[in-house]
């Protein structure tokens, strides 16, 4: 999930102020580019290779990734979406809602799959996914790329593929978008 | 939101609300592992007064996929059979531990004098004359799945409406959603008042049959019959039933419909219910996911849901 709907749903709630912006659009396009190349180069090739985006944020930056390797290569990558809500493992602690349904139209048995998501933070929406992925058949390997990895990490999880290593508070919040990425802080709205 | 005891208490954002969560467990429902672990640690008691197989089943295994614990209470070998009332049975399995308990009766009103008593959420499986809310859920997702919305869709709900909770749920909710409902059923099988019912009512069916979206076939309850209200089912049938004379007069892609269990060659015709346009066993599969959304969106998400 994209942090800025994990913020702004209650009882957090808030609007996000902008303080820096880390990575302009051209630095994630050539982020993706890079990434693109580093999964090719360490799965060499895209043979049983799938790509799934996690809802929101992951969605995407797969979808773009996707492109890149169709460039690159001349095939297309299978590419789904995740949405782990029912995985999470704050359900009951904060309101959990699926954003969207999960797709993925393949049998995932055998397969490479690599993880796609916007940010990297405590790594537990990471492990929820890999949770759901077992659901969806046995993977033959599971990799993980990033557009940023902030730190914090809650869980033993870290990803194969990062488009820049940002190192932050706990509070800030960092917001990744086509227009790139940036880093601010949520102010609240209630009194 | 903790309870659901009427489909009146959702309003519109709350059906809205339910019938996007569906969609995810229809994915999940479809899926070689049809289960997650989002309520897990949970215990779900089945509370049926009544005598019932897909509520009841459909209930449960919602539960299961949820990852929850279910404790099946049924009347026929419980302790209601030595006279034990209402309240101590209720209070008997609260002192257990349940989160939520689904209550069947055959009184109108049991699931929400429930809910004055326990802590869990009550979700309400069917009381008598009165709702079924997760049966109009399950045919909302139905038509919606079938023909993209129920915005100004013509829905006909077709015989015994006075005893049927599926009826008075379904008005709700099908008007709630923008569709226009008539009621068509001979005046001994309509309540005694229609009073505040977003409906039309009629008693031509074939006048009504080429302009329908969904038919809805109520199934006739004769052991809820006490009076007699009709002359004989023949004559029910031959002017009320869904034949597949009348069938044949449905615009294409009318949807049928019939919440079950049938009585094949009374209000349905046999050939009627198996034929491709009706949606019955589309209906049950639904009914699992609606349940399951119900289940998560009352007990998991946190999130308030009307």
């Amino acid at each position: 999930m994209a942090e800025r709907e994990r913020y702004l749903t209650p009882p957090l709630g808030g609007v996000f102020v902008a303080r820096a912006h880390v990575m302009t659009a051209d630095d994630v396009r050539r982020a993706v580019t890079r990434i693109a190349h580093e999964i090719l180069e360490r799965n060499r090739g895209l043979s049983e290779l799938v790509l799934i985006g996690l809802q929101t944020g992951g969605v995407p930056l797969a979808e773009r990734l996707t492109e890149e390797l169709a460039r690159i290569e001349g095939t297309d990558v299978p590419v789904g979406t995740l949405d782990v809500a029912f995985y999470r493992d704050d359900i009951g602690l904060r309101p959990v809602l699926p954003e969207t349904v999960t797709n993925i139209p393949f049998d995932l048995t055998g397969r490479t799959v690599v993880l796609v998501d916007d940010v990297l933070f405590t790594g537990r929406t990471i492990r929820a996914a890999l949770n759901a992925l077992a659901d969806y058949g046995r993977a033959k390997a599971v990799q993980l790329a990033v557009m940023v990895d902030r730190g914090h990490r809650e869980l033993p999880i870290r990803p194969d593929f990062v488009g820049k290593n940002l190192p932050t508070r706990r509070d800030e919040m960092v917001d990744v978008s086509d227009e790139g990425v940036v880093l601010g802080d949520m102010v609240p709205t209630r009194p | 939101m903790k309870h659901l005891l009427s489909m009146a208490d959702l309003g519109v954002d709350g059906i809205e609300e339910i019938l996007r969560v569906t969609e995810s467990f229809v994915e999940v429902t479809a899926r070689d592992i049809p289960r997650v672990p989002a309520l897990r640690g949970k215990t779900i008691v089945s509370l049926f007064y009544e005598e019932s197989t897909r509520t009841r089943l459909s209930f449960e295994s919602a539960a299961k996929r949820l990852s929850a614990d279910v404790m099946t209470f049924s009347v026929a070998t419980s302790s209601v059979q030595k006279g034990e009332s209402l309240k101590d049975t209720v209070e008997t399995i609260q002192a257990m531990g349940m989160d939520a308990v689904v209550v069947r009766h055959a009184s109108a009103g049991v699931p929400w004098q429930v809910s004055q008593w326990v802590d869990a959420s009550v979700v309400n499986a069917g009381d008598g004359w009165h709702e079924h809310p997760t049966q109009a859920l399950l045919d909302a997702y139905t038509i919606r799945e079938r023909l993209g919305s129920l915005e100004g869709r013509r829905i006909a709900i077709v015989g015994d409406v006075k005893h049927s909770r599926v009826a008075r749920s379904n008005v709700l909710g099908f008007h709630a959603l923008g569709a226009e409902v008539t009621l068509v059923a001979p005046p001994t099988l309509l309540p005694p008042s229609l009073e505040g019912w977003p409906c039309e009512v009629t008693t031509d069916l074939d006048a009504l049959l080429p302009k329908l979206d969904v038919i809805y076939v109520l199934r006739m309850q004769r052991e809820r019959m006490t009076e007699a209200v009709l002359p004989s089912m023949r004559e029910y049938t031959s002017r009320y039933g869904l034949t597949a004379r009348r069938a044949a007069n449905l615009p294409d892609g009318a949807l049928v419909m019939h919440p079950g269990p049938m009585n094949r060659g009374v209000e349905i015709a046999a050939e009627v219910a198996d034929a491709p346009g009706t949606v019955i066993t589309r209906q049950v599969a639904n009914g699992v996911a609606v349940r399951m959304a119900v289940l998560f969106l009352l007990l998991g998400s946190g999130a308030s849901i009307a």
